[in-house]
């Protein structure tokens, strides 16, 4: 992406520049993360790079092609091919058992892909270590069984980028880093991009690539010991 | 093709997820189209019933009621019936009777009784729906009999002695030359009072007793029923007046009338016009209640929306997902709505309420069901239009939040 801006009106008629001309070009396999503050715009630019939100201006071209003269419906298949998110929350379906809940992406797949879903789907939770736990619901699963199973959905459809909005968030940190490293060899097994937005320091540091962004400018970090420009106290805290 | 498919597992899903909510919610929906369908049911079953009933006495749909006499005479030495019959061979009609109403006198048992007796050919018993509560209806070969075949009503059995029909009981028309008639079948008093009944073969009567008493005064003249298709009309009315007096000659007065009563199609669908739009009330009432439990339940679903986003489905998708789970809800309970019907509609005891057995007992009508099914369904994609288009104007990134 080039000179991408994201500006957003109030409800007071003043403008909230939340991403200020980002420039980024991602390369298949990579492994980048994304520190900052909260309210710098991370999330936003997330979203714009999954196709979940449009830049205000700028350009942003996947595999050469601009998204921005996409329609909506292009748009959203483009996301499902393309895109797996792994949110901090989990964001499993209520009421799915983890076999349903890793399934549900391939719903709006075409072919082979739709018709074999429910096999695709146990191939995945298996790779992710949950063989054993297909038909459980997300209730009787463990904070880091939960993440693993959002992790499972977002691969299977093989995407050509993951995006990770603070994947350990929720989790505490041995388990927070269990994850990142499945995540990182997974996507460095299928060649697919990796994009990780974080607060921890020490998930950012499994990244090959750094980045920072601060007031909607987004920066290379100075090494994976990077700090965010005014870190919360709880990541100061950090050696 | 995965699209359609996707979305209505998608739709089963979520229906399958929250099937007490939906359960609970279309009850109403299923009881409405209950309702509706059975009543449009009995309409056509009580029609059915009427158009039997009215069959029984004047012939079904439409018969040709014609009659032929000397105009001048007080009783007939002239046989109108071969000139009758020369017409249904012209006309090539299928089901066609002769019809003489008179009085009829028989012996058995040791006393003689006076009668009503009624002249027929077998095609009668087609025209007027007879049914035989015992015994059979006259067939073409029972014409040939030597000793004639009498169907007679239950008050004539009574008369003579009230013999089992198997031990083919006999009544004895009395004269200078007795004739001895067998009783093959018996048809049901319509009432209490009813007096003895015979009906008898007309060619066999005649051809054993000569004419039969005829006096125009007393309607005792021969009449020939023909049934004809209803769109005959007022021209082959005419055709058949003209045809009979021709052959009869200027002499005779030759009256033409037809059983069809028209204005009962229209009264017909006025009543289901009636019941459609009560049902139709019923339903968008049901609705309502849909749609309430719907906007809830949406709003509830509106992150897992989001996140249904994220893994590519368009808003078109989510559209039609949120729209197939109303559908797919309210044609379930069209279905099981409509298999209530058929179940009530099968085991009502219309036969005791109607007094008599429906000949074409009919089926349950495939366009009812259809309407119920159809009903339901279009009720159901009104009712998921609010909570899909509420659906669809919530941002992916504001839903993944909500």
């Amino acid at each position: 992406m080039h000179g991408v801006t994201r500006t957003v009106r109030l409800p007071d008629l003043t403008e909230l520049h939340i991403l200020r001309g980002v420039d980024l070009s991602v390369e298949p396999g990579e492994h980048i993360s994304v520190v900052g503050r909260s309210g710098t715009g991370k999330s936003t630019l997330l979203n714009i790079l999954g196709l979940l939100d449009a830049p205000t201006t700028g350009e942003y071209r996947l595999d050469g092609e601009d998204v921005g003269r996409l329609g909506a419906r292009r748009r959203a298949r483009r996301r499902g091919e393309g895109f797996g998110f792994v949110f901090q929350q989990f964001n499993l379906l209520p009421g799915r058992t983890a076999l349903e809940n890793v399934t549900a992406p391939l719903l709006y797949a075409r072919g082979r892909a739709f018709w074999r879903r429910r096999d695709l789907a146990a191939e995945v939770l298996e790779r992710v270590g949950l063989g054993d736990r297909l038909e459980s619901m997300p209730t009787h699963l463990s904070g880091g069984e939960q993440q693993r199973v959002a992790i499972a959905r977002a691969l299977v459809r093989s995407p050509r980028v993951i995006l990770a909005d603070e994947p350990t968030g929720a989790l505490d940190v041995d388990t927070g880093m269990e994850i990142m490293t499945m995540l990182d060899t997974i996507s460095t097994e299928t060649g697919a991009a990796l994009i990780a937005i974080t607060h921890d320091l020490a998930v950012a540091a499994l990244a090959r690539r750094h980045l920072r962004l601060a007031d909607g400018v987004l920066t290379p970090a100075d090494g994976p010991a990077a700090a965010p420009s005014s870190p919360a106290p709880a990541v100061a805290a950090l050696p | 093709m995965t699209g359609v498919v996707g979305a209505l597992v998608e739709a089963w899903e979520e229906l399958r997820l929250h099937r007490l909510r939906v359960l609970l919610s279309l009850v109403g929906i299923a009881l409405s189209v209950t309702a509706m369908t059975t009543v449009l049911a009995l309409g056509r079953i009580t029609g059915q019933a009427q158009e039997e009933m009215s069959d029984r006495s004047m012939g079904r749909q439409t018969t040709l009621t014609v009659s032929a006499f000397p105009a001048a005479a007080t009783s007939s030495s002239v046989d109108v019936v071969p000139a009758m019959r020369a017409l249904v061979e012209r006309y090539e009609v299928t089901y066609s009777s002769v019809v003489v109403s008179t009085n009829g006198r028989f012996r058995a048992a040791g006393a003689t009784f006076d009668t009503q007796l009624s002249l027929v050919d077998p095609a009668y018993g087609t025209i007027h729906r007879v049914q035989v509560a015992e015994g059979v209806w006259f067939a073409p070969a029972d014409v040939d009999r030597l000793a004639p075949a009498l169907v007679v009503n239950e008050a004539f059995m009574r008369a003579i002695g009230s013999p089992p029909l198997a031990s083919h009981p006999v009544a004895t028309i009395p004269g200078p030359r007795p004739v001895t008639t067998v009783v093959i079948g018996v048809v049901p008093d319509l009432s209490p009072y009813d007096m003895p009944t015979a009906y008898a073969l007309y060619d066999a009567y005649t051809r054993m007793n000569g004419a039969p008493l005829l006096d125009p005064e007393m309607g005792y003249v021969p009449t020939l029923e023909l049934w004809v298709p209803p769109s005959l009309g007022e021209e082959g009315l005419q055709a058949v007046r003209s045809d009979l007096t021709g052959a009869l000659g200027e002499g005779t007065q030759v009256d033409v009338w037809s059983n069809d009563v028209p204005g009962q199609e229209g009264v017909s669908r006025v009543f289901e016009s009636v019941v459609l739009g009560v049902g139709f009330l019923l339903l968008f009432l049901g609705a309502l209640s849909l749609v309430n439990i719907s906007m809830v339940t949406v709003r509830q679903r509106i992150r897992e929306i989001g996140i249904r986003r994220s893994f590519g489905a368009t808003s078109g998708r989510v559209f039609v997902s949120i729209m197939l789970e109303s559908v797919v809800a309210t044609a379930v309970a069209g279905l099981v709505g409509v298999g209530l019907a058929v179940l009530i509609v099968r085991n009502l005891p219309l036969e005791a309420w109607l007094g008599f057995t429906l000949q074409d007992q009919p089926a349950f009508p495939l366009s009812v069901a259809l309407v119920g099914i159809l009903a339901a369904t279009a009720v159901g994609a009104v009712a998921g239009l609010l909570p899909a288009t509420v659906a669809v104007r919530v941002r992916p990134i504001d839903a993944i939040r909500y």
